[in-house]
């Protein structure tokens, strides 16, 4: 059993009392909500007449339905403006703090709690969303719930939970030109597996990992779950501590120092025991895309589609359903690939050191998106949006070929009108390459950082950034 | 009011493949809604509509197994995005049960928090269960909480549950709502001690 990881402390500091079960009752810090997972729970708090037991711990905001396009109410989509009317009746009645459209604090969840300073160290996190990996940057235990658990920690600011184990992936070297955080969780992922860390936090360590910007240990934490993880976090450095410096919701003053302290010290410590280690080397991971159907199945851009021998055995008819829906063969480049979208945004890449990136891929490459490739960028939040625009991204995406559009979730998941058509192939920033996921239920997504996806619109293919970059 | 759930018996319906992911059990348009109400007819509705094209038959769309209460899956079942809607369509179709080789955690954490059963067996033990109930759709399948095991075709396999959703089913506090509210003066003093709470809220 781990001792000491900063799981542990934080899993200690935060349980309540054992549940005649055996499951822990677990405090959460800071519980998010957004519209999608949240209306059935709010509507079964006023069954069972309960009011929310800690409304200052919660925060809310829209993101998942919200039109990228015209945002003017009501909505076009007659359904998406019944969630909009009860997320406000909702957050209205029981005094819960909502970030709307138009606020200047409106975007996806995952990348407004952090930028308003909500989301510290130490802390538990919950959300309705699975994403809620992505506070774990910030070295907070944060756990993806559904909508029965969304009811609880509304109604007792507690869940029930077993205590999991605990996997440090210690990240050694440093990442090359051209390579990204994204990369970096892509290849992890590709060898740990989608599967591999179910049972499992993972502490993301090493100095592969301190050396990188919070922004880039975001988008390490927030894809933890598509390893199977249901949280994943790093330690928090002197990087976490400027970077909540002076944000809207962190302690002001002296009570900034007494929080860095506190913060510090939660972190794993040196005699720290761990259930499993991992290492990998950030010295060899190439520019990656993924291939099939599942975020673990990725490539160097310069290798070509594994073949199924490649792969265990039980793996390989998922292996043969990942080729045959994506149209793809093994031993393909999967260099040169075709593609029809080029999407910018989500809670994995949605931030504006992702915009800056793109947008001097952009600049360093010159040309524009081909008629044959929509392209647009959705910036994370409404925040990001206006900094974007003071630094003049915007028109350089514009400018080649992109579309500007307002913060949400969008393609990422296409509960929205961003959607794909057909077995149109969309190069993406986002976290899930599942079947289906963006909209069309034939839609292909090959998942990649920021400059691949900037590269590949211009080009109109998948494309080396390397090459670029040089 | 305690809601035991030590057994649950009916005939199966196998999904086969590793890493069914929630999108693929219930596309996200189809959480475009306030209520679950209704979702049941829609449980894998994409990967239904896709086999129906290429002129096969989905087990959900399987004459067969209508009617069916426990599911039968491979590993890492549920993976992919924390929507309830995806364990609530299952449940709404009329699965009472599922077993299955390993689940996500978010997954398996919503299906104990609506009292839906999930247990764990071998993957041999799923495919064999599977091919059991695909020869023969009429087999009942029966899952026993307090003996760990799974019957059917006169077969038996042993499952797994982690202690805690175990004792929840087997007392009938798979709801732990009631529980967690019950503790919250006990929360209420325990927060104290955290120092996000007072020394530098």
């Amino acid at each position: 059993m781990s001792r000491n990881t900063l799981f542990d402390k934080v899993w200690d500091r935060h349980a309540v009392r054992m549940l005649p079960s055996g499951q822990t009752q677990l405090f959460i810090g800071l519980h998010l909500i957004h519209e999608v997972t949240s209306p059935q729970a709010f509507a079964w708090l006023r069954e069972r007449k309960l009011p929310v037991a800690f409304p200052d711990r919660a925060v809310a905001t829209v993101d998942h339905i919200v039109p990228t396009e015209n945002q003017a109410r009501p909505y076009a989509d007659g359904l998406a403006e019944d969630m909009m009317q009860a997320i406000e009746r909702n957050c209205l009645e029981f005094g819960i703090r909502l970030y709307q459209p138009g606020s200047g604090k409106q975007g996806v969840v995952h990348i407004v709690a952090p930028e308003q300073g909500l989301t510290q160290p130490g802390m538990t996190v919950a959300c309705g969303d699975s994403h809620t990996a992505t506070h774990g940057a910030f070295g907070a235990i944060a756990f993806g719930i559904g909508t029965s658990q969304v009811r609880d920690v509304l109604a007792s600011q507690t869940m029930s939970m077993s205590r999991m184990k605990v996997r440090r992936i210690q990240v050694n070297g440093t990442m090359r030109p051209g390579v990204y955080a994204k990369d970096l969780i892509l290849h992890i992922l590709r060898v740990l597996s989608a599967k591999g860390g179910v049972g499992f936090a993972y502490e993301f360590n090493g100095p592969g990992i301190h050396a990188l910007s919070m922004e880039e240990r975001m988008t390490i934490c927030n894809m933890a779950i598509e390893g199977g993880a249901r949280c994943g976090y790093i330690n928090p450095d002197q990087v976490t501590i400027d970077y909540l410096r002076g944000r809207e919701h962190a302690p002001k003053g002296a009570a900034f120092d007494t929080a860095t302290a506190w913060w510090l010290s939660m972190a794993s410590s040196a005699d720290a025991e761990y259930d499993d280690v991992k290492t990998f080397d950030a010295s060899i991971v190439e520019p990656t895309v993924t291939w099939g159907i599942s975020p673990d199945q990725g490539v160097g851009v310069s290798e070509a589609i594994p073949a199924k021998e490649s792969f265990a055995e039980g793996e390989r008819p998922g292996i043969q359903e990942a080729y045959e829906y994506m149209g793809f063969k093994p031993g393909q480049a999967i260099a040169g690939t075709k593609i029809d979208v080029a999407f910018i945004g989500s809670c994995t890449n949605g931030r504006i050191s992702d915009l800056r990136e793109a947008a001097k891929v952009l600049t360093a490459h010159g040309g524009k998106v081909p008629a044959s490739v929509k392209a647009f960028v959705v910036p994370g939040s409404e925040a990001v949006k206006k900094a974007a625009e003071a630094e003049g991204l915007h028109l350089i995406f514009i400018e080649h070929g992109f579309e500007w559009r307002e913060a949400g979730c969008s393609m990422c998941l296409a509960m929205n009108p961003d959607k794909l058509k057909g077995k149109q192939i969309s190069m993406s920033t986002s976290n899930r390459n599942f079947k289906g996921r963006q909209g069309s239920p034939e839609g292909r997504t090959l998942l990649a950082s920021p400059a691949m996806v900037a590269i590949a619109a211009l080009e109109g293919k998948v494309t080396d950034i390397r090459n670029v970059l040089k | 009011m305690p809601n035991i759930i030590s057994s649950v018996s009916g005939r199966g319906i196998p999904v086969r493949g590793n890493d069914i992911d929630t999108d693929r059990i219930i596309p996200a348009r189809f959480l475009r809604c306030v209520t679950f109400d209704g979702l049941g007819e829609h449980a894998f509705e994409d990967d239904r509509l896709q086999l129906k094209a290429l002129g096969k038959l989905h087990s959900f769309d399987d004459a067969r197994f209508s009617g069916a209460k426990i599911l039968v899956a491979n590993a890492n079942f549920g993976c992919g995005s924390s929507r309830e809607h995806a364990p609530q369509a299952i449940a709404r179709w009329g699965v009472d049960a599922i077993i299955a080789v390993s689940y996500s955690e978010i997954f398996h954490g919503n299906c104990v928090a609506m009292g839906l059963p999930a247990v764990r067996v071998s993957q041999s033990d799923s495919e064999a269960l599977q091919t059991i109930i695909e020869s023969d759709a009429k087999t009942v399948v029966s899952l026993d909480l307090n003996s760990m095991q799974v019957t059917a075709g006169g077969k038996s396999f042993a499952c797994q549950l982690a202690d805690g959703p175990r004792k929840q089913f087997l007392t009938g506090q798979w709801d732990a709502l009631g529980e967690l509210v019950d503790g919250l003066p006990q929360v209420r003093a325990a927060v104290q001690k955290l120092p996000y709470m007072n020394a530098f809220a």
